[in-house]
């Protein structure tokens, strides 16, 4: 219903946990459905990653199940997890006592700053109508490599921002080295890591020449949004270095900008990215996943509803075909 | 919201659930000032109006219980229909008899199961008709009895049968080695194959722990230390503010089983940042359907007077909760197993502070290798009458394992003479080879305990994509 109020339909946002039954289930479920009645329109599903301490004891199980179906289902799926969240909130916003409402609140931010209106490639003169169909054309190039992360700088408590300055360069410089160093905020990145220098000679394996921590790309979104937005100099994107070789980097790396300033910080940058940053925390979800798989533990609540042993079996085949692609890229 | 219906079996599980109720509608008139039927009433309450239908929304007109009340001697249930909470309940609701069962295992579960079994299907079927959406069932009773321990389970076993997709929590209260009743541990073996087999959720409670953390709060409040003084009534035993007046000698340690299930549902009942339901229990608590035995824990157990708390005050509820003085039955959790872990929190907590004991909390506990992570957390902003907030503990571990050890020691100690079996045995249904059923039961509960004990396989090994 609400699709047919739309004059003209972007596409699908949905967000869900995958931690949880109902975000994850009944998200996943919904997707599906969606998908059937809308098999043309994008669909784009944000989901957010449990704390990696707990706090679901199934979560791995249903983060398992859940992001194999939206694999095939979804055009991309944009990945928030909470541990980072906290982190932000703890260490850069300095909230003492962080509440859940306070947790969203970055979510919420980070998002807007992806969805509110921008100038892009295809529309510099008005403000983009197709924002998710550019998205996923920009970072999905593949339907192998559909997950995307997210960092925006700066990021911090409204008294600070009161005595904070900033300029272009020096954003696009922390959010480049976050990048490449798979750092999700600006504190404790590790400066240490860098490309690789020269590219490599026709023929030789780019594998060898790759640092092991530096997080490759295959494809860049950084949405700026502020004063002087127009003199922001982007090139340290444009490196070759940070991509794979089979993508031509005009292909990889794109910019949207508006002047108007975002939530109250004057100069804001997001980088929405499909990357190799994912990697780790899939990797341990799925092994966790796994180990518990193996003992068989609460298995039996789920096969009393209809999900059986080869079904986990299908999920945890799925994302090792991805974890797979991610790694050998 | 959905809705719970108790059923209360036997002498003890009447005079828990007695306690229940008053501190049930204690917490509720404490939240609920205005007088408005609200959802979380609904959970345990209908709202009834004159003519005796159930009226939604509005002012509170009478309230009744959703439970089923069962004993086979009057003394209790009299008691009850006399007392101030007989409003609560309308007269069908209570199912009684004359004699008892004369704490026999048999005479309660195969004599009363039979002569009573339509009467009880009734009246649970009538109470579950007045709910919405019938989410569980609570049961408590005692297990060293002959009614609470043999008509309770067989009250399991029907809810089974008859309501299958509806959870079964139970409450059971387990005899010490000085009970006073001697054929407590046949009666109580013999339960145990119902519980393992009926129930999805059993926390066992046992009287000498309660008896124990009775103490201990006497003990603080006679003291008198200076800035040690407990806030006057508000402790984990206290019924003051309830609707019974007249507080009876087991009062102060039912008060602690009450409690219990207060804090249980009261993610179920009141709105907090982080929900949990009942069916969430279940699901994250139960690796393996039988091994459903979850030790509670309950902090704090009094609100001192000075209000001038620090913080730390917060970190140190968490780390009673894995104190062996606060929990409900002996048992040594820390040198053992955890299996799973259930944090649920009321009141003014924060998710910093409970990501924070978490991690603190964790290389102190040792969890079973493929649930390091084993922790389910809920939040409640409604804090329990008296407390700024309050933590309850279930954790599924397998020193469970050493309190059936015992009790099967117990058991064997009678049965090996063969001593009072002929007074099972006359008893029509009940054979010998129920007696060697329940103990190989409880034999292969302690097994599978065990068995996960034992040490690890190396992880197991992926799965690889060909590339």
């Amino acid at each position: 219903m609400e699709i047919e109020r739309c004059d003209r339909l972007a596409g699908i946002f949905t967000m869900m946990s995958v931690a949880g039954g109902t975000g994850s289930g009944v998200g996943t479920y919904i997707t599906q459905r969606l998908r059937d009645l809308y098999p043309s329109s994008f669909i784009l599903n944000q989901v957010t990653w449990p704390y990696e301490a707990g706090e679901v004891i199934v979560q791995n199980y249903n983060s398992v199940l859940t992001l194999s179906h939206l694999y095939q289902l979804s055009d991309a799926i944009l990945v928030h997890e909470n541990d980072t969240v906290h982190t932000i909130c703890s260490r850069l916003m300095n909230i003492k006592h962080i509440s859940i409402s306070d947790v969203n609140k970055v979510i919420a931010h980070q998002l807007a700053s992806v969805l509110q209106p921008a100038y892009t490639a295809d529309s510099p003169c008005h403000y983009s109508t197709n924002p998710i169909g550019e998205l996923l054309t920009s970072l999905v190039c593949h339907p192998e490599y559909k997950l995307l992360s997210l960092c925006n700088i700066p990021q911090m408590s409204s008294t600070s921002l009161a005595y904070s300055v900033f300029n272009w360069p020096g954003l696009l410089k922390h959010l480049r080295q976050m990048l490449i160093a798979s750092a999700r905020m600006e504190e404790g990145i590790d400066w240490t890591v860098s490309a690789p220098s020269a590219v490599t000679s026709a023929g030789e394996s780019g594998t060898n020449s790759r640092q092991k921590s530096f997080n490759l790309s295959l494809a860049n979104l950084l949405i700026l949004r502020g004063k002087d937005v127009s003199t922001a100099v982007t090139d340290g994107f444009r490196d070759p270095a940070l991509y794979v070789p089979w993508l031509k980097t005009e292909n990889s790396f794109s910019t949207w900008t508006s002047p108007v300033a975002f939530n109250g910080y004057e100069k804001s940058a997001t980088l929405v990215s499909n990357n190799q940053s994912l990697l780790k925390p899939l990797d341990n979800i799925v092994r966790k996943a796994w180990n518990m798989f193996a003992s068989r533990a609460y298995v039996h609540q789920y096969t009393k509803f209809g999900i059986c042993e080869e079904d986990f079996l299908d999920s945890f085949t799925a994302l090792e075909q991805i974890i797979s692609s991610y790694t050998h890229l | 919201m959905t809705q719970s219906i108790v059923v209360q079996v036997g002498q003890c599980g009447n005079q828990v659930g007695c306690r229940f109720w008053d501190l049930a509608l204690r917490e509720h008139a404490h939240v609920n000032q205005m007088g408005i039927y609200d959802e979380a009433l609904s959970s345990f309450f209908r709202n009834v109006d004159q003519r005796g239908a159930d009226s939604t929304g509005g002012r509170i007109n009478a309230l009744k219980a959703r439970a089923v009340l069962v004993d086979m001697e009057e003394g209790v249930l009299g008691e009850i229909l006399q007392g101030p909470l007989r409003s609560l309940f309308s007269s069908t609701q209570l199912i009684s008899d004359v004699s008892g069962s004369g704490n026999n295992w048999a005479v309660g579960h195969h004599t009363y199961g039979l002569a009573y079994r339509e009467q009880i299907v009734d009246q649970v079927r009538k109470a579950a008709e007045h709910c919405d959406c019938l989410q569980c069932f609570f049961l408590i009773h005692s297990m060293g009895g002959g009614t609470g321990s043999g008509l309770g389970t067989f009250v399991l076993k029907l809810l089974e049968d008859e309501f299958p997709e509806v959870c079964r929590i139970v409450t059971s209260v387990y005899p010490t080695a000085e009970d006073d009743v001697i054929t407590s541990p046949y009666n109580s073996i013999l339960a145990m194959k119902e519980l393992t087999e009926h129930a999805d959720c059993v926390l066992p409670v046992d009287n000498q722990s309660l008896v124990d953390i009775v103490g201990k709060i006497q003990h603080m409040s006679n003291t008198g230390k200076p800035g040690g003084t407990i806030k006057k009534d508000c402790t984990i035993i206290s019924g003051q503010g309830g609707v019974v007046k007249v507080e009876k000698p087991f009062d102060a340690m039912n008060n602690i089983v009450a409690n219990l299930l207060l804090n249980i549902t009261s993610s179920a009942r009141f709105e907090g940042s982080l929900n949990m339901d009942l069916n969430e229990i279940a699901m994250n608590l139960v690796p393996f359907p039988r091994l459903h035995y979850l030790l509670p824990s309950l902090t704090p157990l009094y609100t001192l007077a000075d209000v001038n708390v620090p913080p730390r005050r917060l970190d140190q509820m968490f780390s009673d909760a894995f104190s062996k003085e606060h929990q409900l039955i002996k048992a040594d959790p820390k040198h053992n197993l955890y299996l799973a872990c259930a944090l649920m929190l009321r009141g003014n907590v924060q998710l910093s502070d409970l990501r924070r004991n978490i991690e603190r909390l964790k290389p102190t506990l040792p969890f079973v290798p493929w649930n390091q992570e084993g922790w389910k957390t809920s939040l409640c902003s409604v804090p329990p009458v008296c407390h700024s907030h309050s933590l309850l503990a279930l954790a599924n571990n397998t020193c469970v394992k050493s309190t059936f050890i015992e009790l099967r020691e117990r058991f064997v100690k009678l049965y090996r003479r063969k001593a009072h079996l002929h007074h099972y045995l006359a008893v029509d249904g009940m054979e010998l080879a129920g007696f060697s059923e329940a103990l190989s039961s409880i034999s292969a509960l302690i097994e599978e305990y065990t068995h996960l004990e034992s040490p690890l396989m190396p992880n197991a090994p992926r799965l690889t994509i060909a590339t």
